[in-house]
């Protein structure tokens, strides 16, 4: 079931958690307005399409850049595409990995139609928990805010969040959509100019 | 599997080293076995096991914007299910590497694995994929290497299709015996 949080809000007070070690990564939709709204800064890679890949991108990123943190921010229904993700990731852990789910139970892009965590008979926590994934969270109030944020920056990973948001029709705040620019900015503030473009 | 003396995923396996590859994700198959085994002994080579193949594809997209290079290992079949994955690497221009084992078109058995089989090469290149076919056992390493330097130097997705020829089929009737 969806809960009483603002997504805008909850992605704001989140990203004042970061700093240059920390990369965060947006699934399709909603998730990469939230995440440009909040700031836009080079360490963020926002995915427009691939639908269901978002935990499994931030994986990767995570295997290869073991000394940063990465937060992937996704919705429940690319999370749902790819649950997966939470076996593969279960069972070659990184500790520097938490996937942050903002489920509002619904297709937001689509129209709005009801995902499959809307009413409540699936739970994405619960299906990472049984996954193997480390540390599982369902957040529903504000005063979680603080967890949230523990969860997110500072839990040994792999963490999967999953925070209750309400479906509210937002304005889409659009970021950089070209992938080559994407890829090249975030490549050249982790790695430097020069290691990027070899 | 092969007849032939040539211990070619030893070779692939040094080519993997030599091009920097420290990334394998996989959903295992029969042709692969060899190879992934060379990969699991290798303290430079970290392995993982996907529960399908689009996770592969998006975590070897993920490696790359981390700064590392990965290969993906999968089978014909598997390539059915990696197609709208691959939109990522195709438009921002992320090397992809990928090692295919053909089913479904050199004497296959089994009926089922004809259609991803025959569809794969038509599939990757709609899908923007170059493709390197091998159906000798001493063309695979090179053209691993090939495919390696094509992808990261040329900033492609590649896929090296090797052949039922070399990896030879399964005889139903003698597997049911």
């Amino acid at each position: 079931m969806s809960g009483g949080l603002h997504r805008r809000d909850l992605v704001k007070e989140l990203v004042k958690g970061r700093d240059k070690n920390t990369l965060m990564l947006s699934g399709l939709g909603s998730p990469c307005w939230d995440l440009n709204n909040a700031g836009d800064v080079p360490e963020n890679f926002y995915i427009w399409g691939a639908m269901g890949g978002a935990a499994m991108i931030g994986y990767g990123v995570a295997r290869a850049q073991p000394d940063k943190r990465v937060i992937v921010l996704t919705g429940d229904g690319e999370m749902l595409m790819g649950m997966g993700a939470f076996a593969s990731i279960a069972n070659f852990p990184v500790r520097n990995l938490a996937i942050v789910v903002l489920d509002n139970g619904r297709f937001g892009e689509t129209g709005g139609q009801k995902t499959h965590t809307s009413t409540g008979v699936t739970d994405l926590a619960g299906i990472a928990k049984a996954s193997g994934i480390a540390t599982t969270a369902t957040i529903t109030q504000e005063s979680e805010i603080a967890k949230l944020k523990e969860l997110a920056f500072k839990t040994p990973g792999p963490v999967v969040a999953v925070a209750k948001v309400q479906y509210e029709k937002l304005k889409f705040v659009l970021p950089a959509n070209s992938g080559g620019y994407l890829k090249d900015r975030f490549r050249n503030a982790i790695l430097g100019v020069d290691r990027a473009q070899m | 599997m092969t007849d032939t003396k040539l211990d070619w995923p030893a070779d692939v396996h040094k080519v993997l080293r030599d091009e920097g590859i420290t990334e394998v994700a996989m959903v295992p198959d029969a042709g692969h076995s060899r190879l992934i085994e060379l990969c699991e002994g290798d303290n430079d080579i970290s392995l993982v096991t996907m529960t399908t193949e689009e996770e592969g594809i998006h975590m070897l997209s993920g490696v790359y914007l981390g700064g590392a290079k990965g290969v993906m290992l999968l089978q014909s079949s598997g390539v059915g299910n990696i197609m709208n994955s691959l939109a990522m690497p195709n438009t921002c221009r992320i090397p992809i590497l990928m090692i295919v084992t053909m089913r479904g078109e050199w004497g296959e058995f089994n009926s089922w694995q004809v259609p991803m089989g025959q569809g794969t090469p038509g599939c990757l290149e709609a899908m923007g994929v170059r493709v390197l076919r091998v159906d000798q056992a001493e063309e695979i390493a090179p053209a691993v290497k090939a495919a390696s330097r094509l992808a990261f130097d040329g900033q492609q997705m590649v896929a090296v299709l090797i052949s039922q020829k070399v990896l030879g089929f399964k005889d139903f009737r003698e597997l049911a015996r």
